[in-house]
């Protein structure tokens, strides 16, 4: 087996990395040209917690059979998670230049392919939940301890495939899986509630069958105890509701609709990397 | 064919525990022994196929290898996209089996006839795709498929199949079996019409019309080598599926052929016409109607045959 130790100096706490996410993801929209930034800055501080503080995994060790498993279902915010992985350890931080830039293979939807610590390649919504289902009905059979951690957005909830496997985990008592709605109620077009309402969101869950946790989704303590399932024992899968603010982090982003699609450019772009400069200086960390 | 393939599935399961068969709750009276003699190895997700397909990959992720069973289009169009993103696109070790193939439920009703299948699984990246014509080609494929890693389809027919080999004959994924060699019109035939072919050679050879039949159970890979041989040898090709002509074994034996630089022979695509069936009976009385009856066969070879001036 691999030492998996990670000298204690080179690693970032989970404030520091969700503004490294933040501010790799605005360059890396705006140099691929590329949509999603509002997504990602929504789960920016989610992500951190999880790569810093929760998962067993690492980044030598890609494929650890014991390692927790993550999926990103909402994998339009896949650079979110380049971002996370390269300031983890997983591949170099100059590779995240490569996103959405011709020839490259960090693709605007996350993919796996050649890219070391993706789990899963996403992109049509509903997808996640059901694999992570069938990894954590795996994990169950052959009593292993890891846990299998997927990610959605609150528009991918319209999805039916979601449905299925939210009555499948609970049926199975997949106690090893946790769902974490990022859920900053703003879909593609408009607000969820204009859009397909999904309250009340909790107790859809709960009536599932699902252990059901409401959070702030950008605090970082409180992330912290939620997400720290530790009972692969139990008798219910858990759903964490991270109530998130879309666009979080720069100003003229939050709550917009805008932001889903539009890619920072000009005077925009310039303005998001002030805004974040200025948030807290974590430029000597910055490998840009 | 159902329980050839689920016969051969219980003796693999017992001798591999990572082999995992789920179900879209159909198999009733089918799948029982399965599932008391191996409980931890099946799994009944529900009426839920996008889940079934990807729990399946999860599974498959995770190491096991899994067989995903329901009927007609179910485990297939209706999860289509599981089946491409993350069953093909991750290569899980996933093998898709589907019951009732063409009109085999054909009083059920166009919902229940698997009539494009083929060609839609033949699109997809990864995905192997195979169509047994008997219960041997059957048991065989089902070995095949346990053996070949990455994506699988298998479509197989529903039961009272005939059986078609009298032996057990060299079987391969990605290579046709011949059952009759010498011949000026080759048919070839994919799935279980494969004894309706067989039926359609003697009318011909009584006709005084030398023929040929091969079982082209392999979809993807297809055997072009065979096509290639055969077009060399032969005055008229004909393709027999119960299957839309669009797409399917017909709309790739015509890809190859059109793209060979050597003189080939005409080509008979004998399936379904574009269109739902607008009538239901069981599957015998839906061949007759569609032309896939051993003397519609023969008959339309000798039209084209008549038609081309092939003597």
């Amino acid at each position: 087996m691999l030492n998996h130790s990670i000298p204690e100096e080179n690693q970032l706490d989970s404030n520091e990395l969700a503004l490294l996410i933040r501010k790799h993801t605005v360059l890396m929209t705006h140099r691929g040209k590329s949509s999603h930034i509002g997504s990602v800055l929504s789960m920016a501080d989610i992500v951190a917690v999880l790569f810093r503080n929760i998962l067993r995994k690492f980044p030598n060790d890609p494929c650890w059979p014991e390692r927790d498993r993550f999926i990103l279902s909402k994998g339009h915010a896949g650079a979110g998670i380049y971002a996370a992985l390269a300031e983890t350890g997983y591949f170099s931080i100059d590779l995240l230049e490569q996103h959405c830039r011709r020839g490259s293979k960090f693709c605007g939807h996350i993919s796996h392919i050649g890219i070391p610590g993706v789990e899963l390649s996403t992109g049509s919504l509903g997808h996640g939940l059901p694999v992570g289902a069938g990894m954590a009905y795996a994990g169950k059979l052959d009593n292993k301890f890891f846990r299998v951690f997927v990610l959605i957005s609150d528009g991918e909830c319209d999805e039916g495939s979601n449905w299925e496997a939210i009555l499948f985990a609970a049926h199975h008592r997949l106690s090893n899986l946790i769902a974490i709605v990022d859920y900053n109620k703003i879909q593609s077009l408009a607000s969820v509630e204009e859009t397909l309402r999904l309250e009340p969101f909790a107790e859809k869950w709960r009536a599932f069958g699902w252990n059901v946790a409401e959070v702030d989704g950008h605090d970082h303590d409180a992330l912290g105890i939620c997400l720290d399932v530790t009972s692969v024992a139990g008798k219910a899968p858990t759903c964490i509701i991270a109530h998130t603010t879309k666009g979080k982090g720069v100003s003229f982003m939050e709550n917009s609709v805008l932001w889903h699609y539009r890619s920072p450019q000009g005077e925009e772009f310039d303005a998001a990397m002030a805004e974040l400069e200025i948030t807290r200086d974590c430029e000597s960390k910055m490998a840009d | 064919m159902r329980d050839a393939f689920v016969r051969v599935l219980t003796e693999i399961a017992r001798a591999d525990k990572n082999v995992m068969l789920l179900t879209g709750d159909l198999g009733f009276g089918v799948l029982t022994k399965f599932a008391e003699e191996l409980p931890r190895q099946y799994l009944n997700v529900g009426v839920a196929e996008q889940n079934m397909t990807g729990v399946a990959t999860g599974l498959a992720l995770e190491g096991k290898t899994v067989f995903t069973y329901s009927i007609g289009n179910f485990p297939t169009l209706r999860c289509l996209e599981q089946i491409r993103n993350d069953v093909c696109y991750h290569n899980a070790n996933v093998k898709i089996v589907s019951i009732g193939g063409g009109f085999c439920y054909g009083a059920l009703g166009i919902s229940h006839h698997a009539t494009e299948d083929l060609a839609i699984m033949r699109a997809l990246p990864n995905l192997t795709v195979v169509a047994p014509g008997d219960l041997t080609e059957t048991a065989l494929a089902t070995k095949a498929i346990y053996a070949t890693p990455g994506p699988c389809y298998l479509r197989l027919g529903r039961g009272g199949e005939p059986n078609v080999h009298l032996d057990h004959p060299a079987y391969a994924i990605g290579k046709g079996i011949p059952l009759f060699t010498e011949g000026d019109v080759a048919l070839l035939s994919i799935g279980g019409i494969l004894d309706n072919a067989i039926k359609a050679r003697t009318i011909l050879e009584l006709q005084g019309i030398r023929t040929c039949v091969y079982s082209m159970h392999s979809l993807q890979p297809l055997d072009i080598d065979l096509i290639k041989c055969v077009s060399l040898s032969s005055k008229l090709i004909a393709t027999i599926e119960e299957h839309s002509i669009v797409g399917g074994l017909g709309g790739a034996v015509a890809e190859v052929l059109a793209e060979l630089s050597s003189p080939r022979p005409p080509l008979v695509r004998i399936g379904l016409t574009a269109g739902f069936s607008c009538v239901v009976g069981d599957q015998e009385y839906l061949r007759e109607v569609y032309g896939l009856s051993p003397d519609a066969i023969a008959n339309r070879v000798q039209d084209a045959m008549r038609r081309m001036h092939i003597s």
